[in-house]
């Protein structure tokens, strides 16, 4: 099986160089995603075929990379639930690329880069030995790098790449120095040795610690996020959405894999550290996203709150590991992976949707839109979709995994650990205000682009999305649907997964009557997706058939009424910024210091009232800014080196010499 | 045959909420009025009100599209479904395993995502004040909303509400710090939800601290109707929970014989009587709140809520 699936990475390699030859061309982009989509299909079927089939696949050695080490590359429960995850969202982004891609200006800038992006996600989950992870992961980070600047002149796209690449070397360093820790001196790369050789506690520590900063930051765990927001929108729609759906994802697939794998038995402070970082990364994510304005971006800080909510789901699982609560760990375990696979699905299609109408409108400011509902239907209705999976409202299947997530916080008091018992409540109202805020920001996004009155002409004259693009939209919409009212079939899909990963699994779901999930026990909690759907669906249609029937039908149109004063001018609605002023006031104040001025001009004078807001990033202002000014500052000092005359430079050089020398010596 | 049974009372279940409900809201406005001494419309009043409603057609705005018809049927459903789950006069009903208390309370939030969705549909600047204002107060009444359901369910060992209510009717349970604590948390959350006194006023037009109603402005004719009678629903459904969780007494066990049942079916009346009772003579004792008071008023819920669950993640007894 790992021999096909690494046939299906070198077709995505070779369509890279393909790409270059055939960029001149119109049918370029056709083709590429064309094909980007039939082996990711392809991919995902062999994914979903090792994950169901127990997988037992030897290791794969290829004569690259470390002469003496080669590279290895199997899959196991985990991979391949990853390899499912990366390909599913690669499939539905080259489909909706078949479409969107054709309005791409600079196609060249993009599709080398695209295929190249997607092999080296695949391999990164398919690396059995570090070194070809490192390089996979450097390579991904590379490419998707090459495609945030894509549109370098545009805006501040620039700016985009050059911190995304800084943080992603930054988190490449964190990791390389994590997997030298765990190899130890003798240089053990390949994954089987880790596993084998038992760190020491403090080298674990130190191994997780680096392990948070390297994933985290790829994954967008706050405060290593600052990064996201800026470098995911700025890439084209398709690649975003595979940057928040796909790539954060491969990130946590790096934690786990290191922290629950190859790292041995969890210390019960780890998850102390885990827990305590996802509830501060959901709630905060959360609330930047409300703050913002920009659709991409909002979608972006969206999905820090999302990996907030999966590393709580890794940290309650850490915690029952260590001490041994073996069903609670996998009842975690299963809630964090399948919202993993879920935000993954409903990342895609709500990015999917912010391209569709960037693409109908050049518009990605919510305050410049409205109203799109009437001119693109289709687009909205799988956006809603989207909308309602993300906020985690029943039945679609943002819901279920949040709901897994709460019942394994309510297994959480049998807990012994002291730290534990105070900071597992603190996090869960976290999450609880995270998920209530979710659905604010999302009526905010929703409402402000589709709803309401069109606030410009382009967005008054916005026409529908194409055929690939829908298409691609749909299929995501319905896993969402399917996902929520049958998530008993991906929960026992996981089960090899939470076997291989915390010895045992959640209880066997499919069997159960109705479809019912019931993670614990019948009596203590059950949920099914499909009855509580069908039966709003009935009701909702009873009443609309009776009401109908017995009651009235009768509809006219009229103008507005609000309150007898409707006004016509569309700039009198609510806009993004004042729909999210009472959450503002009520979180921001504090969180990000923000300032409502008013200039009321006196009376008589012809200026016009302004209200500005200010908004002060404290993470940036605290973490990254001082950071920057001394690496500024350093850098200043240091540029007197550029202008040294000859001679110094060669004492200089005799004098490194001359100190290398006396290291070996000693 | 029990199978024929339960599902005999899931449907009576459903049909008693969706017919006391209104009657329940037309109590407290009739206490509200006697409190005042004002004679107040009949208690039938919001029954005429909703038939006359049906009847008359739907003035549509211009600007509002597909979604704007659908969502008062999503959100009569959702808002249904939700309450013919939370026990009433009999416990064990049968469906509540197809969606535990969390997935009410989302149920619940999905008929306020929708709802709020609607105030933005039109395009107007009463909608907007409205749904603003009430996400604001959804984001802290959902939150300490789950902190009490944990706290229950911590204590009950079940989120399943039936069972829940099971249990508290069992008086396995005495008196207890966290209970304490979760029972006041619930009826101020239970008090901003259905957009009562001092959060919001029901009973108000064009006033700009207006939340619910500023929200529902621009529905007319059976979308309204369908609209009130959610939240009348939704009144029924809060003091009901808080009935059946607190004042679990009379409640019919699932294999109760007929007399168990009629004291079953009167004591809930009593409980519904006494729950609008009380509501109305703090909705007339107290004066409404300004909106960044809330708040205040809903972190003080969710601050007694995550008290409640501390307590219990740290000690079994309190």
């Amino acid at each position: 099986m790992t021999a096909y699936v690494l046939y299906g990475v070198a077709a995505l390699f070779a369509l890279a160089p393909t790409a270059i030859a055939l960029a001149a061309s119109r049918a370029a982009s056709g083709i590429v995603y064309g094909a980007c989509l039939v082996v990711t299909a392809a991919l995902t079927v062999l994914a979903v075929m090792s994950l169901i089939g127990e997988p037992s696949n030897p290791a794969v050695v290829l004569p690259l990379g470390l002469p003496w080490l080669g590279a290895h590359f199997r899959i196991d429960a985990l991979s391949a639930f990853f390899l499912i995850v990366v390909n599913l969202g690669g499939a539905a982004a080259s489909l909706f690329a078949l479409g969107y891609g054709r309005h791409e200006e600079t196609p060249h800038r993009v599709l080398p880069f695209y295929p190249a992006y997607l092999a080296a996600m695949n391999l990164v989950v398919l690396s059995d030995d570090a070194f070809s992870f490192l390089v996979a992961w450097e390579f991904m980070s590379l490419t998707s790098w090459a495609l945030v600047v894509a549109h370098h002149r545009d805006g501040d796209n620039m700016r985009a790449g050059y911190v995304y690449l800084l943080m992603a070397s930054f988190g490449t360093l964190a990791l390389l120095l994590g997997f030298g820790l765990m190899a130890g001196p003798d240089g053990h790369y390949a994954f089987d040795a880790i596993r084998a050789a038992h760190p020491t506690a403090g080298l674990a520590a130190l191994v997780l610690i680096l392990a948070v900063v390297g994933a985290g930051s790829k994954a967008g765990v706050v405060p290593l996020h600052a990064w996201l927001p800026l470098a995911h929108p700025a890439a084209p729609s398709h690649v975003s959405a595979l940057m928040s759906g796909v790539m954060t994802k491969v990130a946590v697939y790096g934690f786990t894999r290191i922290v629950f794998d190859l790292l041995g038995p969890p210390d019960w402070w780890w998850s102390m550290v885990v827990l305590a970082l996802g509830g501060v990364t959901a709630a905060m994510g959360v609330l930047y996203a409300l703050m913002q304005h920009d659709l991409k971006r909002l979608l972006a800080y969206h999905t820090v709150e999302n990996i907030g909510i999966i590393f709580i789901g890794l940290g309650l699982a850490l915690a029952f590991k260590a001490h041994g609560m073996a069903f609670a760990a996998a009842l975690a375990l299963t809630a964090g992976l399948f919202h993993v696979f879920n935000h993954s699905i409903f990342k895609s299609l709500l990015f999917f949707g912010a391209g569709a109408v960037l693409n109908a409108t050049g518009e990605r400011d919510m305050e410049h839109l409205g109203g799109l509902i009437h001119r693109m239907p289709q687009t909205a209705f799988v956006f809603l979709v989207g909308c309602v999976a993300i906020s985690a409202l029943p039945p679609l299947n943002g819901f279920v995994s949040e709901w897994l997530t709460f019942q394994a916080i309510l297994l959480s008091p049998q807990l012994p650990s002291w730290g534990l018992k105070f900071l597992v409540p603190a996090v869960g109202a976290l999450l609880a205000l995270s998920a209530a805020l979710a659905a604010a920001c999302f009526v905010k996004a929703f409402g402000m682009s589709f709803l309401g009155r069109p606030r410009t002409p382009v967005a008054a004259n916005a026409q529908e999305t194409d055929g690939s693009s829908l298409a691609a939209m749909y299929f995501l919409a319905a896993l969402c649907l399917v996902a929520g009212v049958l998530p008993g079939l991906f929960i026992d899909a996981l089960a090899p997964v939470s076997r291989a990963l915390v010895t045992t699994a959640m209880p066997h779901q499919t069997g159960i009557e109705w479809l019912t999930i019931v993670p614990i026990a019948e009596s203590r909690s059950s949920y099914n997706g499909l009855l509580v759907f069908v039966f709003v669906t009935l009701s909702g249609s009873i009443a609309a058939f009776a009401i109908h029937r017995l009651a009235s039908d009768r509809l006219r149109r009229g103008p507005a009424w609000d309150c007898g004063y409707p006004d016509p001018s569309p700039a009198t609605q609510y806009t993004a910024s004042s729909f999210a002023q009472p959450i503002r006031r009520v979180y921001g104040t504090t969180i990000f210091q923000a300032r409502e001025i008013g200039e009321m001009p006196p009376p008589g004078a012809t200026t016009p009232a302004r209200l500005t807001v200010e908004l002060r990033d404290l993470i940036w202002d605290a973490l990254y800014a001082p950071l920057a000014a001394f690496v500024g500052f350093a850098t200043e000092r240091l540029n007197i080196l550029q202008f040294l005359t000859i001679r110094r430079y060669l004492t200089l050089v005799f004098g490194a010499l001359v100190l290398l020398l006396l290291v070996l010596a000693i | 045959m029990i199978l024929a049974r339960d599902l005999i009372f899931q449907g009576v279940q459903m049909l008693l909420v969706l017919a006391l409900s209104p009657l329940l809201t037309g109590f407290v406005r009739k206490v509200k009025a006697r409190l005042l001494r004002r004679q107040g419309p009949p208690l039938v009043q919001p029954y005429r009100d909703l038939v006359r409603l049906m009847r008359k057609d739907v003035v549509l705005a211009q600007s509002a599209s597909w979604l704007f018809r659908v969502i008062p049927y999503i959100v009569f459903a959702g808002t249904w479904v939700a309450a013919s789950l939370v026990p009433t006069f009999r416990g064990g009903l049968l469906f509540s395993w197809s969606a535990d208390l969390i997935a009410i309370i989302a149920l619940l939030g999905s008929a306020r995502f929708f709802l709020a969705l609607a105030g933005l549909d039109v395009g107007t600047s009463f909608g907007g004040i409205g749904s603003s204002r009430e996400v604001m107060i959804a984001s802290l009444a959902e939150p300490a909303m789950l902190m009490i359901v944990f706290t229950l369910a911590l204590i009950a060992g079940s989120t399943q509400l039936s069972t829940m209510a099971g249990y508290m009717a069992s008086g396995a349970e005495g008196l207890r710090v966290s209970l304490g604590l979760a029972v006041i948390a619930l009826i101020m959350v239970a008090i901003a939800e259905n957009a009562r006194i001092p959060i919001d006023n029901p009973a108000t037009h064009l006033e700009l601290t207006m939340v619910h109603e500023a929200m529902v402005l621009e529905y007319s004719g059976r979308h309204l109707a369908l609209i009130d009678l959610s939240s009348e629903l939704k009144l029924l459904l809060y003091v009901s929970m808080i009935a059946c969780l607190f004042t679990p007494w009379g409640i019919a066990a699932p294999e109760a014989d007929a007399q168990a049942l009629v004291v079953g079916v009167v004591s809930y009346l009593a409980k519904l009587a006494a729950g609008g009772v009380l509501l109305a003579v703090f909705e007339t004792a107290i004066a409404k709140m300004r909106v960044f008071r809330v708040p205040a008023f809903l972190g003080a819920a969710l601050m007694l809520s995550l008290l409640a669950t501390l307590l219990l993640f740290v000690s079994g007894s309190l």
